[in-house]
C-alpha cells in the first residue's frame, strides 16, 4: 500500500514537473524515452538473457518515425508515428528473434549484436536512401490533426513519454507475474522442466523477446522525435551497450530499474560534462565498478534492501540482527 | 508381452506400447528392441543393474531421446520423438532422479506454473499467483507432505523434500501417466515408505497409471502391480512381483545375490 501510494505521488510529481522547471523537460523527455529501451533490457534479464544489439530495435522505431513523416509530409502524425513504430518493431523483433531465442548466454548476445551491426551498415552504406551516416530528419508531427509550435511540442512530447514510460513500466510488472512472465523467469533456472511441463522454452523467450524489440522501437521513436533526427548511431553497438549498462546501474531485478537507473545516467552524463569537460566517462566507469562490486541489484536493489532492513528493526531486534547477518553471509 | 496385469476378466486398456525400441550411445547398446506394453491402471516397475538403460527409456518414452528404431503410442496415437511439451501435453508427465525445478521460485510457484500451463492461463495481465487452481496446488503440496514449505525458495529446500516437490509438480498437469526415475532416492529412508503410501493411493485416487524405475526390492514387492527387468538394453523377464523377484536367474544378475 505504501509502495503504491509512493509510486503514484511520484507520478503526480512527474506530471507537475513542467510547472515548476520547464528548462528539463527535454532531458527528462530523453530519460523516459531511454527508460523505455531499458526496461526491453531487464526483460530478457528476467531470463538471464543479454542483448548487446538492441540498439537495431531503437533504429527500427527512430526510422520508421522518419521515414513515415516524411511520406505522410510535413511530419505526420505524432500517434500514427508511435503506432508504426510499434508495428515495424514488432516485425523486426519476430523475425530477429525466431533466430536468437535458439541460442543463450553470450551467443545470444554475440548474434543480438551482430545483427544490430549489420542493420547499422545498411543505414549507413545505403544513404540515398537513409541519408548514410548524417541520417534522416524527422519533422515535427502534428497530433489529431493540430499543430504545435516548438514550444508547445516539447511539452506535449513530455507527457506523451512519461505516460509511455510510466505504463510501459507498469505493464511489464504485470507481465512478469503473470504465468508467461514468470516461465520467462524459469528459463533461467530450469528449461528441461519448462519443457517438461508442457511449455517450449523458445516461444516463452520469443514472447519476451518481442515485447522487448517493442519498448526499444517506442523508446527509439521516442528519442528521434525529441532530437528531431535519426542516425545509424542509433543502433550502434555502443548505443545497445549503454542500455545494458544502465539496466545493471538501476537493478536489474525489478521494473523500477530503468526509470531510476535512465535518470541517475544521464543526469551524470550531463552534469559530469558541465563540471569535468570530458571525463564524464570516467566517473560512469567508477559507479559501474562500485555497483557492481558493492551493490549488484543496482540502485533499486540497494533501497529494497534498506526498507527491508528498516521493516526487520521494526518488527523485533533481534530479527534484524539476524536478517544482518544474512544479508552479509550473502 | 508377457505378464499383463490382473488376471482379471476384462483386458486392461492398454496406455502406452512400445515397439522395437533401439538407440545406442557410441558402442554402448542402451536399448535393444525393447517391446513393453503399460496398462491402464497399473504401477510398473522397472529394475535392473546401471546402465542397463531404463532411464534412457523414459527419455525415449518423453521425446528427451529419438529412437534408432522403434516406435512409441500413446492412446494409440503415435508420439515417437515427439518433443517432451508435446508428450507432456499429451498426458505423460515425468518426475526425475534429480528434482527438476525452478529453483528461483517458491515452491507454491513450481506448482502454479505447472497449473497455469496445463490450463492454458496466459492473460499477460493476470498473475500467476493468483490462478483458480491455487486452493488444488496447495492441497498437492499437502498430500506430499510439503505446503509447509510453499514459501520457500525451491532451490533451498532439502534433498528429500525437493524430490516430492519435483514428483507434484508432475501431478500437477494431471497426467494419465506418470514416469517416475527411483521416485523416493534421496528421501531419507526412514520415511520412504510413508512417502510411497501416500504417492502410490495419490495416483490410484487421481487414477494415474504408473512406470517407475526402482532399485530398491521392497519397495517394488510392495507397490508394484507388475514389473520388468531390464538388463543391457533388454527386457529379461516381465510379470507380477511374486514370480519374477522369485526367478533364480533375475536373482542373480539383478539383485545380486
Amino acid at each position: 500500500m505504501a509502495a503504491r501510494l509512493s509510486l503514484i505521488a511520484l507520478a503526480i510529481l512527474l506530471a507537475l514537473v513542467p510547472l515548476f522547471a520547464v528548462s528539463s523537460l527535454t532531458f527528462l523527455a530523453i530519460v523516459y524515452a531511454k527508460s523505455l529501451a531499458v526496461l526491453g533490457i531487464i526483460l530478457l534479464l528476467q531470463a538471464g538473457q543479454v542483448s548487446f544489439g538492441h540498439g537495431m530495435f531503437f533504429a527500427t522505431g527512430a526510422y520508421t518515425a522518419a521515414f513515415l513523416g516524411r511520406a505522410m509530409g510535413g511530419g505526420g502524425d505524432l500517434a500514427l508515428l508511435l503506432v508504426a513504430s510499434v508495428g515495424t518493431s514488432l516485425v523486426l523483433g519476430l523475425i530477429v528473434g525466431l533466430f536468437v531465442v535458439r541460442y543463450r548466454y553470450i551467443f545470444f548476445g554475440m548474434l543480438n549484436l551482430a545483427f544490430s551491426m549489420v542493420l547499422y551498415s545498411i543505414l549507413e552504406k545505403f544513404f540515398h536512401l537513409t541519408g548514410g551516416s548524417d541520417g534522416l530528419r524527422i519533422r515535427r508531427p502534428t497530433l489529431f490533426g493540430f499543430g504545435f509550435d516548438r514550444g508547445q511540442f516539447d511539452l506535449l512530447l513530455y507527457y506523451v513519454m512519461l505516460v509511455l514510460a510510466l505504463a510501459g513500466a507498469y505493464l511489464v510488472w504485470r507481465y512478469l507475474k503473470s504465468p508467461l512472465g514468470q516461465a520467462l523467469k524459469a528459463i533461467k533456472t530450469n528449461e528441461t522442466r519448462l519443457e517438461y511441463i508442457g511449455l517450449s522454452a523458445r516461444s516463452v523467450l520469443l514472447v519476451g523477446y518481442v515485447i522487448s524489440a517493442v519498448l526499444c522501437g517506442i523508446g527509439g521513436a521516442g528519442l528521434g522525435l525529441i532530437q528531431g533526427i535519426a542516425t545509424p548511431e542509433y543502433t550502434y553497438w555502443t548505443r545497445s551497450s549503454e542500455f545494458v549498462f544502465i539496466a545493471i546501474l538501476g537493478g536489474v531485478g525489478h521494473v523500477a530499474g530503468a526509470l531510476t537507473g535512465t535518470f541517475v545516467y544521464e543526469a551524470i552524463r550531463t552534469y559530469a560534462a558541465a563540471f569535468v569537460a570530458d571525463s564524464w566517462q570516467l566517473i560512469l566507469g567508477f559507479v559501474l565498478l562500485a555497483i557492481i562490486l558493492k551493490a549488484p541489484t543496482g540502485i533499486v536493489g540497494v533501497f529494497e534492501t534498506i526498507a527491508q532492513r528498516r521493516a526487520a528493526a521494526r518488527a523485533t531486534p533481534a530479527n534484524a540482527l539476524e536478517s544482518a547477518n544474512l544479508e552479509s553471509m550473502k | 508381452m508377457s505378464g499383463a496385469p490382473h488376471s482379471a476378466a476384462a483386458a486392461p486398456r492398454i496406455l502406452l506400447e512400445a515397439r522395437g525400441i533401439e538407440i545406442r550411445f557410441g558402442g554402448v547398446v542402451a536399448a535393444d528392441g525393447i517391446d513393453l506394453d503399460v496398462y491402464e491402471g497399473e504401477n510398473l516397475a522397472i529394475i535392473g543393474p546401471n546402465g542397463a538403460g531404463k532411464t534412457t527409456f523414459l527419455n525415449i518414452c518423453t521425446g528427451y531421446l529419438r529412437p534408432l528404431a522403434g516406435s512409441v503410442r500413446f492412446n494409440a496415437r503415435e508420439i515417437t520423438a515427439q518433443p517432451p511439451r508435446t508428450i507432456t501435453r499429451l498426458g505423460i508427465a515425468r518426475a526425475f532422479q534429480i528434482p527438476q525445478l525452478f529453483s528461483d521460485h517458491t515452491v507454491l510457484e513450481n506448482m502454479l506454473l505447472a497449473a497455469a500451463v496445463r490450463q492454458k492461463r496466459w492473460n499477460l495481465l493476470k498473475p500467476l499467483a493468483g490462478i483458480a487452481e491455487r486452493d488444488e496446488m496447495i492441497a498437492l503440496l499437502e498430500l506430499v507432505d510439503c505446503a509447509q514449505y510453499k514459501d520457500k525458495r525451491a532451490g533451498d529446500l532439502p534433498e528429500g523434500h525437493r524430490k516430492l516437490v519435483d514428483i507434484a509438480i508432475a501431478l500437477a498437469l494431471k497426467p494419465q501417466l506418470l514416469l517416475m526415475d527411483e521416485p523416493t532416492s534421496g528421501v531419507a529412508s526412514a520415511d520412504k515408505f510413508e512417502v510411497m503410501e501416500i504417492l502410490v493411493a495419490a495416483l490410484a485416487k487421481a487414477k494415474v497409471s504408473s512406470v517407475f524405475v526402482e532399485h530398491d526390492m521392497d519397495m517394488v514387492q510392495r507397490y508394484a502391480n507388475r514389473v520388468a527387468v531390464w538388463s543391457t538394453g533388454k527386457i529379461k523377464r516381465a510379470g507380477p512381483p511374486k514370480e519374477v523377484l522369485e526367478d533364480p536367474e533375475v536373482i542373480r544378475t539383478v539383485i545380486g545375490v
